[in-house]
């Protein structure tokens, strides 16, 4: 009875799980037994969900892409923290990184890639470029993607290292565990989107 | 079945094909996971087929030349890097050399050794980038996180001269900032050490295999006399059997010293674009250990010409001489006189030769400066290396011609 | 500084009279009218001899009016023969109100982006080019921006302080 395993591995006797008992290494005081409980508010269970699997949506403009792909890579992990799964699609992502300059050519494009995320969502501006049009102050180059859409966290630098993209995740990841569950409907943030013109 | 649509409003007419089928278009960008960069193709797809593309460049315009001209010339380094930003020391080093062609201002063979290597480190670097990722779009993941590792070496040894990684500003007019410390040589040493082993098991895991062969072999040609006339050049230019190499045509900074192959493709597809790339990577590596035991001969205490006008002296002697701080005045103020002259500069960057034309009136700033840069001039060609294939070649062949946005649109 | 004289002789034998000036600074370069482009660049390119067959680069500036002389707008044409490693530069100008030159399209299919490019930035026009619009700024831009009247920082900030921008 139960599940027989196709390989068997000499000196290891494949355990029958069906059969077993709660695997708990520590025994219980007489009168505690059970599979125990735990109490915390929904606000900080959702929190910490969502901060620990947060999907990036890559928006690589230019060289602050490139450390970007240096920090995603094994050098500076960004697998545990749960963010190595880079989703394409707008649809189901959760954090728009913008790194790089967004030119007012791309403006509308990054603002119909916002609109197309679904809530929750955050916005990470990497680098000086996104975050306020860096060294480029010219009629070509958006100065500053918070003209278009509202930034959560914004990491300086030209480029920023690897570290310190860190610590702008880490500040989102910050700030996604302490939100509130009604944020998402709450005036201030419809009126925020709305002085962006986003409903 | 899809509506047939032959034209877009705005998108100019694509080719229609002598049987009026029911094409569909399908927009490719501007910012897709695929696409390393941020440009458009708006493909005209029969099925999986491609039948033709049109593209949508400018989406990080951020008017380099326009800036040129309110820049002094040794602040227009700033903007260099950011043009092939996978490899910035060598279009740092190109501008210097242009600026020193300008002044005419000899440079001390040992600085220029000490360049030799950087700009082979850097086009390493470039080349590891655009391999690995030609490998991960047709699946392989592991070879670029493999190499990923390989960069931050490299990155170490830029942060020992230069203080950045990625967007260097590396060098000065006349040479380099600092004199190369022992912890760089002892990084550069454990570089050449580790580095070969580990790029022939990356090598191993692409070069020969089925997989691979089978994705990219034949896949996005372009024959040689077509290449020419696109004005293509580098590693694209030599994957379609051409073999120009500035460094080789029009030496510069000792080039003409150094014993190295220029490799060279047959059929111009994306499988000998990742060939030549590969082969120069281990060419790069030969040139860095020649220039290595060349510099033995030389001064080790020679990092830079002495160009007191066009590089700031160190603040202990501008505060204590006269001399340096007239120059620190003239450099910050703009009194330095800069020949009126029109030149041109080119140097092999990471993909191909990247030029610079300067036009200097004798004013701080430039009266016109253009960048000839190649993935602009390549890119054009897409289209025309697409046509018949399917959509993952068309793919493909995007990464492996290395196109980087910020050399595209600059 | 002068041309060397092998180039230059072969130069008179191929264009004759159509080369306006010359001088070799650091390119060889020769001054032409703006209408004779198209059959200049073509005869050089069939040249057996000369055979500049590759085209580096070809970008577009702007002289502005000063001195008495009117404003214009010129183009330069970097040409180069990979066999045998010599170098050309064509350089013309012609006045700002008529910009209209034939496009070398035909000769060079690299020429396409280089073209627009400089349609965007001065807004020279090139009869007969397959697909004049604008290729790096915004396609609805009325305004030429590499011209040396455009402006180039971003007009909308109201962050900058002059005093300490140094204006």
């Amino acid at each position: 009875m139960g599940i027989k395993s196709p390989i068997e591995i000499p000196g290891q006797p494949f355990q029958q799980l069906s059969e077993a008992k709660t695997l708990s290494p520590v025994e219980p005081p007489p009168g505690y037994g059970g599979e125990g409980w735990f109490a915390t508010t929904l606000d900080a269970a959702v929190g910490l969900a969502r901060k620990g699997s947060m999907w990036p949506l890559l928006y690589a403009t230019s060289c602050c892409g490139i450390e970007f792909m240096a920090t995603a890579a094994a050098h500076y992990d960004l697998g545990r923290f749960g963010m190595e799964r880079f989703s394409n699609s707008p649809r189901q992502a959760d954090l728009l990184m913008v790194m790089g300059t967004i030119s007012k050519k791309l403006g509308p494009v990054l603002k119909q890639v916002y609109e197309q995320i679904a809530e929750p969502r955050w916005v990470l501006s990497v680098g000086a470029c996104a975050s306020s049009g860096g060294i480029f102050d010219t009629y070509s180059v958006l100065q500053g993607i918070d003209r278009v859409i509202p930034v959560d966290v914004y990491v300086p630098g030209c480029p920023p290292r690897p570290e310190q993209i860190l610590d702008g995740i880490l500040r989102v990841h910050y700030i996604a565990k302490h939100e509130s569950l009604r944020h998402r409907d709450s005036k201030e943030y419809t009126s925020r989107l709305g002085h962006y013109g986003i409903e | 079945m899809a509506t047939p649509t032959t034209s877009l409003p705005g998108v100019t007419q694509l080719a229609s094909g002598p049987d009026e089928k029911g094409y569909f278009t399908l927009n490719l960008g501007p910012t897709h996971p695929a696409t390393h960069g941020i440009f458009q193709n708006i493909l005209k797809m029969d099925g999986e087929i491609v039948v033709d593309a049109e593209q949508t460049v400018g989406y990080i315009h951020r008017a380099f030349e326009k800036i040129a001209e309110r820049r002094p010339l040794y602040q227009i380094t700033t903007l260099t890097d950011r043009l092939n930003y996978c490899s910035s020391p060598l279009n740092n080093m190109g501008w210097h050399m242009t600026v020193e062609k300008l002044i005419d201002l000899e440079v001390p063979r040992r600085a220029k050794l000490l360049r030799v290597i950087i700009m082979e480190l850097s086009r390493i670097a470039d080349h590891l980038i655009c391999d690995s990722i030609i490998g991960a779009d047709t699946g392989a993941l592991t070879g670029f996180m493999y190499v990923m590792e390989w960069r931050e070496y490299i990155y170490e040894i830029f942060e020992s001269v230069c203080g950045a990684r990625l967007t260097t500003n590396i060098g000065r007019v006349g040479g380099l900032e600092r004199n190369f410390t022992p912890d760089t040589w002892a990084k550069l040493d454990r570089f050449l050490k580790d580095f070969p082993k580990a790029f022939e098991e990356f090598d191993g895991l692409l070069a020969r295999n089925r997989i691979f062969m089978d994705r990219t072999m034949g896949v996005g040609p372009i024959s040689g006399e077509r290449a020419l006339a696109y004005g293509f050049t580098g590693p694209n230019l030599r994957a379609a059997g051409v073999d120009y190499d500035v460094r080789v045509a029009h030496p510069y900074s000792l080039y003409e010293e150094f014993d190295f192959i220029v490799p060279v493709g047959t059929a111009g597809a994306t499988y000998d674009r990742f060939m030549v790339r590969q082969e120069e990577i281990r060419q790069s590596v030969s040139i860095i250990r020649q220039a290595l035991v060349k510099l033995k001969d030389e001064d080790p205490s020679v990092y830079r010409a002495e160009a007191p006008e066009w590089v700031l002296p160190p603040k202990e002697a501008v505060y204590s001489a006269m001399e340096p701080l007239i120059h620190h005045f003239k450099i910050v103020m703009g009194e330095t006189e800069v020949p009126v002259r029109q030149i041109y500069h080119s140097i092999e960057a990471g993909n191909g030769e990247l030029g610079f034309y300067l036009f200097s009136d004798g004013g701080r700033t430039p009266a016109r400066l253009h960048f000839r840069r190649p993935c602009f001039i390549y890119y054009q060609a897409y289209p025309e290396m697409i046509r018949g294939a399917l959509l993952s070649d068309a793919i493909v062949t995007m990464s492996s011609l290395n196109i980087i946005a910020g050399e595209l649109d600059a | 500084m002068m041309m060397e004289e092998t180039l230059l002789t072969e130069l008179r034998r191929v264009l004759g009279d159509r080369i306006l000036s010359h001088e070799a600074d650091d390119v060889p370069t020769i001054g032409i009218k703006a209408d004779d482009l198209y059959e200049i660049v073509d005869a050089l390119y069939k040249d057996e001899k000369l055979a500049f067959r590759f085209l580096t680069t070809l970008f577009g500036m702007h002289y502005p009016a000063e001195k008495g002389e009117s404003e214009r707008l010129g183009l330069q044409v970097l040409l180069y023969n990979m066999w045998t490693g010599q170098r050309l530069r064509l350089t013309l100008s012609f006045p700002i109100e008529s910009p209209e030159l034939r496009s070398i399209t035909p000769i060079f299919p690299t020429a396409n982006w280089m073209e627009r490019e400089a349609y965007d930035f001065y807004g020279i026009r090139f009869a007969g080019h397959p697909n004049l619009k604008r290729i790096l700024n915004i396609e609805t831009m009325t305004a030429f921006p590499m011209r040396k009247d455009f402006p180039l920082e971003d007009l909308s900030r109201d962050d900058k302080d002059d005093r300490m921008f140094g204006r």
